[in-house]
């Protein structure tokens, strides 16, 4: 990979003065970052590191739900996020592999917004707020397509306050070679209705299924979406499956997650 | 090049790296600790599993300088003080956990992590445990009784198969 000046600050007051430079990008973990600069996809010219930053580090109870700093790895969420937000935390235990967790962080990850990461579903599903080191941007606004965000050049995620639902799950099938997800579903239901957010399965990255949240806001049963379909014209298709199996696949995990919430 | 200086094994150590030096290449080429191993080099295999302030993570997939003062434990640190090998280690040995031995390293790592999360696992949280890590030759059954012997347990019980 090329090389690169690497900066670690210790406060989001002074990430945002070395982000200001030219060529100058976040790292966070790098559980993906590095695999693409290793390919020469990224090549920055100063990498910020974000995980010095105590501020942005944790878990804990706050105003509007959930509060997980931006640089806390998942295997810290998958045990403290456990009994406010069971749901959540299972779904950060299963990201990768222990190594993995113990590296990765839900900024990095909602910052990158790969179209099979698992938590932009959670935050899509829960209709979090994510906020930057400039503003606050609400779950519907923030993920604009595969690998796209509303995050602006050198913007990066301090933190992801989660509304923590009355029922909850999230259902992977997993594509066992990497531990993304093939397809994979969030729904949550909160007193006023029902999100369903799904992962892995479109071209056009996370996306809710607002067929099944009006059904299921209408009845939280299986019955309620059994008639519905989902349309493959904008699945992606590859070895691992094709678009046909990745929509049916949304139908049979979005079934499976309203039977585990709880 | 700056001066990188971090804890392996319980001693202060620096050495020179660039920015984009990984950890894995900081500790074989810098310090000469060859006993973390590059397998995939796309953090998959977990052949260059180490531990940093007592967490496994592929150090392949890190950046040295990220990890400058923290302390990392590798392979080379998991003998007793008088030379014998360590209790993970020697469970592999009277269980046949290795053949080639490449991914070895990787695996005593791992299993040294989860035995101090878990330090009575089932079969499952073993397997399931070590799912990042990769091994071609043993079909896992004899590493997974290893990590069953060196928490204690009767590794005999496991089935056969």
């Amino acid at each position: 990979m090329h090389n690169f000046e690497f900066v670690k600050p210790s406060s989001i007051a002074d990430a945002v003065k070395a982000l200001a430079a030219e060529g100058a990008q976040p790292l966070s973990g790098g559980q993906t970052l590095l695999p693409t600069m290793k390919q020469r996809l990224a090549a920055p010219e100063v990498l910020v590191s974000l995980t010095g930053i105590a501020e942005m580090q944790g878990v804990c109870m706050g105003e509007g739900g959930l509060h997980v700093g931006a640089a806390t790895p998942h295997a810290v969420v998958a045990r403290e996020a456990a009994p406010s937000y069971p749901a959540l935390a299972a779904l950060a235990g299963g990201i990768g592999d222990p190594a993995v967790r113990n590296r990765g962080t839900i900024g990095g990850s909602v910052a990158n917004n790969d179209p099979a990461a698992c938590y932009p579903a959670a935050v899509l599903a829960s209709g979090a707020t994510v906020v930057t080191d400039r503003r606050r941007i609400a779950a519907d606004d923030y993920f604009q397509g595969m690998f796209t965000t509303a995050l602006e050049e050198g913007e990066f995620i301090t933190q992801v306050i989660f509304p923590v639902p009355q029922a909850a799950a999230y259902v992977k099938f997993n594509q066992p070679a990497s531990r993304f997800a093939l397809t994979a579903v969030f729904v949550a239901r909160f007193a006023d209705g029902v999100r369903v957010a799904v992962t892995g399965a479109s071209n056009n990255g996370v996306f809710r299924w607002e067929e099944a949240e009006a059904a299921l806001s209408a009845d939280f049963s299986t019955a309620a979406i059994s008639g519905l379909s989902v349309s493959d014209a904008d699945m992606i298709s590859d070895l691992h499956g094709s678009a046909a199996y990745r929509a049916n696949l949304v139908k049979v995990l979005t079934g499976r997650a309203v039977n585990a919430a709880h | 090049m700056t001066k990188v200086t971090m804890t392996v094994n319980g001693k202060s150590v620096s050495a020179e790296a660039e920015g984009r030096t990984l950890l894995v290449n900081y500790l074989r080429e810098g310090l000469g600790l060859t006993g973390t191993h590059v397998g995939c080099d796309t953090s998959q295999c977990g052949a260059c599993v180490v531990h940093v302030d007592g967490k496994a993570v592929k150090s392949c997939t890190v950046f040295a300088v990220d990890v400058a003062g923290s302390d990392v434990r590798t392979i080379e640190g998991m003998a007793n003080a008088d030379g014998s090998l360590g209790v993970v280690q020697q469970a592999f040995q009277d269980h046949h956990g290795l053949q080639c031995g490449f991914c070895t390293p990787g695996m005593v790592m791992s299993s040294a992590a989860l035995l101090a999360e878990n330090p009575r696992p089932t079969e499952a949280e073993i397997r399931h445990y070590l799912e990042g890590n990769i091994c071609r030759c043993t079909g896992y059954h004899n590493i997974v009784k290893a990590v069953l012997a060196a928490s204690g347990q009767d590794a005999g019980a496991m089935a056969a198969e």
